[in-house]
């Protein structure tokens, strides 16, 4: 229960998080994209933040050997540089610059119920539905390889 | 349709901060990485040893978000495209290439990037690139 609780909390932090950085505004997204345009250098302030706070705080947590509520961190032990690292975020660029949104920003803007979000979230969750498909037909490898990373 | 949004330095390192907290507490509690697109793909079959609850807990959390700001401090700043077709194809490629990239701005650009991960770095740089190139072509070719 404890589990579940955290991660509903984090869940509403990270929200916060994106909304109040400007993150859940699409159009804030897509003007740091457009780097001859409306620039707006926001998100890498954005990323910035998160990554010097994941940073120093993973420092600390993964000093131990299990998080508080399980038995071991669920880390990627994927290494190696394979074409799946471009494909994937190739595609995955192309959908964000058209439409500003990634997936964390898009769910957490369901209950602001715009037109665009409402067709954008059910085709993300199709995309991700046929990507599972995919990447189980060729090698029956574990969730954790082949979605763990994220 | 580009809308000017003004810089918010401020605002924006508060808000990353808060979404690298989470990532954190994540780690601490549930040994588990902040990332989207895996939190999301955890919500599809098979379930072996996934945590769809934690899951399923996470994705309420971050839609609990904006309402508990819009009663705080009023309406979400938000401009998003209109356009059906454009917004299927985005949320198809979105979906299809963060899974199948192995993660999204999160759980690459954040979680990976802050784990020093070469692959979260490649991909980031990848989806970057991709995005303004993509903008570039929309706004500036295409005129949309």
């Amino acid at each position: 229960m404890l589990r579940i609780t955290i991660s509903f909390i984090a869940g509403l932090v990270f929200g916060l998080g994106l909304v109040i950085g400007g993150m859940a505004n699409p159009a804030k997204v897509q003007n740091f994209l457009d780097l001859f345009g409306t620039f707006d250098p926001s998100l890498a302030f954005v990323m910035a933040g998160a990554v010097v706070v994941t940073f120093i705080g993973y420092r600390l947590v993964l000093r131990e050997h299990a998080p508080l509520c399980g038995e071991r961190f669920h880390l990627p032990t994927a290494t190696e540089i394979d074409r799946r690292l471009i494909i994937g975020p190739a595609l995955f660029g192309v959908g964000w610059g058209l439409s500003g949104f990634c997936p964390g920003p898009a769910i957490t803007s369901l209950p602001l119920v715009a037109k665009g979000t409402l067709v954008f979230v059910p085709a993300m969750l199709v995309g991700v539905g046929l990507a599972r498909l995919v990447l189980q037909r060729p090698t029956t490898k574990t969730l954790e390889t082949t979605g763990g990373t994220t | 349709m580009s809308v000017i949004t003004p810089f918010t330095p401020i605002a924006s390192t508060i808000g990353g901060a808060l979404i690298g907290f989470s990532a954190v507490l994540l780690m601490l509690f549930n040994g588990r990485i902040a990332g989207i697109s895996g939190i999301l793909s955890r919500i599809f079959p098979p379930y072996a040893g996934s945590d769809v609850m934690g899951a399923a807990a996470f994705i309420v959390g971050l839609m609990a978000a904006p309402l508990c700001y819009w009663a705080v401090s009023g309406p979400v700043p938000q401009t998003v495209s209109g356009d059906v077709v454009l917004m299927v194809v985005a949320g198809l490629l979105v979906g299809f290439g963060t899974v199948y990239g192995s993660g999204c701005t999160s759980g690459h650009g954040v979680c990976g990037l802050a784990r020093l991960s070469r692959r979260s770095l490649l991909a980031t740089a990848v989806f970057m690139a991709a995005g303004f190139v993509t903008v570039f072509i929309l706004r500036h070719v295409m005129g949309v």
